[in-house]
């Protein structure tokens, strides 16, 4: 779904931090995801234009897709986006679905994207939490680089390793 | 393999992990690694970009090639998507469009590997290939 996407644009902000929640409450029948960055942040002007599908400050190209079909998205299930954005302070991007709704766009792949994320930029702090009905899953880049004392996080051998450890850690609390 | 469960797991299998890239690094000239980076706008998302990243380590992996793999944002090639560069050492980088798994593991073999060239190099960076 939109994740990866979404975090793109915090890393195209320039953030060194960036953290991703993903909650999802079968019993509420919610899933909510939270994605909030130390990037450039919008100022006031950007902000209210931002879901506007003609509106992007690209310069290659004349639309941004983003974050308007995230909304469309979240609220064609039910759901909301909410967006947070200061300038020079960093953004949070808060979209919120009906879990049981048809027209919720899946999660996907939740283990490579946020693996894929991770590794492509081992400069960026990134943070990991899932919860599925209470229980959770973590990983950050710091406790991962601790793991693993001096090897790159972004050493290629070491990728299938990681994505078997998230999936493992990910089907114990019945994510997917 | 035994299973990694945690990153406690991790650590203990360090030994082995480093074994492995230390055997590579031997036989390569370690500030000589093959740089790959995927375009991750919406649009190269949208055409399958992840899978291709994915594509990419993957290979890299089995056949033990010392190499990279990063992400970029918008390369303004939409048309083209996905779209990969490739930089190796001493070489200008190259950007390869319409890549799909498929594609991946024939750049792997053809251009990486062999230096030939592969069908769908972005136009602009063409005169720059210098073998
Ligand atoms: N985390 C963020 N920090 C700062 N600015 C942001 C952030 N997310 C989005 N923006 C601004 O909002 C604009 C619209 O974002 P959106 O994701 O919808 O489209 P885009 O990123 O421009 O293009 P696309 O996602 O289609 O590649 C961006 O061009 C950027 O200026
Ligand atoms: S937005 Fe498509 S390549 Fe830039
Ligand atoms: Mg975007």
């Amino acid at each position: 779904m939109h994740i990866m996407d979404i975090l793109q644009n915090s890393i195209r902000a320039g953030a060194t931090e960036i953290s991703l929640e993903i909650r999802e409450d079968t019993l509420l029948n919610l899933l909510r995801f939270n994605i909030s960055d130390n990037g450039c942040g919008m100022a006031p002007d950007v902000l209210k234009k931002v879901t506007d599908p003609f509106f992007t400050t690209r310069t290659t190209r004349k639309v941004g897709l983003g974050l308007s079909l995230l909304r469309q998205n979240a609220e064609r299930s039910n759901g909301s986006l909410k967006i947070d954005s200061e300038t020079g302070k960093g953004t949070v991007v808060e979209a919120c679905f009906e879990y049981n709704h048809i027209d919720r766009p899946v999660l996907g792949d939740i283990a490579g994207t946020v693996l894929l994320t991770l590794t492509a930029h081992p400069e960026i702090q990134f943070r990991y939490l899932h919860n599925r009905n209470g229980r959770s899953f973590e990983l950050s880049t710091i406790a991962l680089k601790d793991a693993l004392c001096g090897i790159p996080i972004n050493e290629p051998a070491l990728y299938p390793t990681l994505l078997q450890m998230v999936k493992e850690n990910l089907k114990d609390i019945d994510v997917n | 393999m035994e299973k990694i469960k945690s990153l406690a797991d991790l650590r203990k299998m360090q030994d082995d992990l480093r074994a492995k890239i230390s055997l590579r690094e031997k036989s390569n000239e370690p500030d000589k690694r093959i740089q790959v980076k995927v375009a991750m706008a919406t649009c190269g998302i949208a055409s399958g970009a992840k899978e291709v990243m994915e594509a990419f380590i993957e290979e890299f992996t089995k056949r033990n090639i010392d190499a990279v793999v990063t992400q970029t944002g918008c390369m303004g090639y939409c048309y083209a998507e996905p779209t990969v560069e490739i930089t190796k050492p001493g070489v200008e980088p190259i950007t390869f469009g319409y890549v799909d798994v498929k594609k991946a593991s024939k750049i792997i073999d053809k251009y990486i590997l062999n230096n030939e060239l592969v069908d769908g190099i972005i136009p602009v960076n063409y005169h720059s290939i210098d073998n």
